[in-house]
């Protein structure tokens, strides 16, 4: 299972990395977002630097949706999917495979997020490794979820629309949980933020759980 | 529509054991379904005919006189001559008549019978529905998610399970948009807003969203089994969420306030009729929620064999042409 999962993963990662898909269009559309979100709550720092952990989540979440769509765009075409079945590899490692690429390109993008936060909405970054940990389960948590449901939509012909309005509202205590962890992490009490991250733990342990056990049979038929 | 119960049309009548009880498996059916003899599919729809001829009503008559093969109608598919059959129908009526007549009368205690309350006055009349929406809206999911385990447990792995839990979440829904409205018309004057960031509200409200995309999910075209499964993927994974959904607001909102509860357990005690009409929605709100589930499932009994059918009868009626 581990050595299909870090062959998926580095395949994946590899596509990434030539196609610069990711480079060229995720990256610039979560700068897009920030911008937005700035000309939105408007010039006043005094209401963008409070409000900066939530809109980097929620342009976290938006860019889930666009990398997960991108990770199934990948094996739609030329029936790579069918040649992923056929390769006989463990879906369980097909899951993880994918869902780790997921998270490597999320860190990127989020550390890439955190800067433009600092430029943008003149957010103060302390407790770093709050943020760091707050990160790194959400994404895990994220990238599951995003997984599974890229499976089981990613057969279907409105899969564009299907995505965001599954996947969303079931991420919704992901971003409750790591926004809340950063505001404890920028407001420099970082103690606050233990609760939250252990909820983003037990959400990141559930639904890769729930995706190594689905994913065999998601795989399967669709 | 019993008249129809006369047909003594041996492949109707094991089918219809499915609609109601549920006795046959699907996956028997529908091979048993598939190959239909030619000059069998004419017999049977010839004595469907003779038989709906034969009623002394004269209801029936138009309805057979079309063009449309009485096999593949859902009327004639949906009533059999099994006793059985029959039987659940008289079971359904029964509790769809109950159903009304006990929301008639929650209506009438509700605003008619019972006093007003001391702190909320005419306001407490919503009690007598809000809680049992909410109460009728949990009991959809849960029957949705357990039939959706039941679907993927390969051993009780059945279409049954799927067409529950595709009922049973539309109806949770609907109930689910319902306990929203209620819940706000009562948050407007007791708390001042239309809407507030209570855990309990922000959970429901996030429920309805989620079940939404269930529901959207379900009706994307597929083959069979596979729309099966992966509905009842998602069905378990958006149940999964409700409790961390839950946790997480009432963490993020810790003013929480469960005034309803607390309000109904209080009149509870003090007032009778109160009391015995919240008892009487509960118990009405369910009888209608099976009500509901049960029309439901039987529409995606016949869409499923419309689906199965529908081209074989095609395909006979084509073959008789040709005989000609």
């Amino acid at each position: 299972m581990w050595r299909d999962a870090v062959l998926v993963c580095s395949k994946d990662l590899r596509i990434e990395a030539r196609s610069r898909v990711g480079l060229n269009q995720v990256v610039p559309f979560a700068a897009a977002v920030l911008l937005l979100f700035g000309l939105a709550l408007g010039p006043d720092r005094h209401a963008l630097e409070p409000a900066a952990s939530g809109l980097f989540w929620i342009a976290v979440l938006l860019t889930v949706v666009l990398a997960v769509q991108r990770s199934f765009a990948v094996e739609s075409a030329d029936s790579a999917r069918d040649g992923l079945r056929l390769s006989g590899l463990d879906p369980a490692g097909i899951f993880l495979g994918k869902g780790a690429a997921i998270v490597v390109q999320l860190l990127v993008l989020e550390g890439l997020l955190t800067i433009g936060v600092a430029l943008l909405y003149g957010a103060q970054l302390s407790g770093g490794l709050v943020l760091l940990a707050a990160c790194l389960t959400a994404s895990i948590g994220l990238a599951a979820v995003g997984v599974v449901y890229g499976a089981v939509s990613s057969g279907v012909r409105v899969k564009e629309t299907l995505l965001p309005l599954l996947f969303l509202p079931v991420a919704a205590p992901v971003l409750l949980g790591a926004t809340k962890a950063w505001n404890a992490a920028l407001a420099g009490t970082p103690a606050h933020a233990g609760i939250w991250l252990s909820l983003l733990a037990i959400f990141a342990v559930l639904y890769v759980a729930v995706g190594i056990a689905a994913f065999g049979p998601l795989l399967e038929d669709s | 529509m019993s008249r129809l119960d006369a047909t003594g049309d041996p492949v109707l009548t094991e089918r219809d054991d499915d609609v109601t009880s549920g006795a046959v498996a699907f996956g028997e059916t529908a091979p048993a379904a598939s190959p239909p003899p030619r000059a069998a599919t004419h017999a049977s729809r010839a004595s469907v005919r003779e038989d709906v001829d034969d009623a002394t009503t004269t209801e029936a008559g138009p309805a057979d006189g079309g063009a449309a093969p009485s096999a593949v109608s859902p009327k004639a598919m949906a009533r059999g001559s099994a006793p059985r059959a029959a039987r659940s129908d008289r079971v359904v009526r029964a509790v769809g008549t109950a159903a009304l007549v006990g929301v008639a009368v929650t209506v009438w205690l509700g605003l008619w019978v019972t006093p007003n309350a001391v702190d909320f006055g005419n306001l407490v009349r919503l009690l007598y529905i809000h809680p049992p929406l909410a109460w009728v809206m949990f009991i959809a999911y849960g029957v949705a998610t357990f039939s959706s385990l039941l679907y993927l447990w390969p051993r009780t792995r059945h279409a049954r399970f799927d067409r529950l839990a595709g009922a049973s979440a539309e109806v949770g829904v609907v109930f689910t948009g319902l306990t929203l409205v209620t819940g706000s018309v009562w948050g407007r004057p007791t708390w001042g807003v239309w809407w507030t960031w209570d855990p309990l509200l922000t959970t429901t409200a996030l429920l309805f969203v989620l079940y939404l995309g269930y529901l959207a999910l379900r009706k994307v075209p597929g083959d069979r089994e596979t729309v099966a499964r992966r509905s009842a993927i998602a069905g378990l994974i958006a149940f999964l969420d409700v409790p961390i959904v839950f946790v997480s607001v009432s963490w993020w909102r810790s003013l929480h306030q469960a005034p309803t509860v607390d309000v109904a357990n209080g009149h509870l005690y003090v007032h009778g009729s109160m009391a015995w009409t919240l008892a009487l929605g509960f118990v009405s709100f369910t009888l209608v929620y099976v009500w509901l589930m049960v029309h439901r499932y039987r529409l995606a009994v016949l869409r499923d064999r419309e689906d199965d059918e529908g081209l074989d009868a095609a395909l006979a009626e084509r073959w008789a042409e040709g005989t000609r």
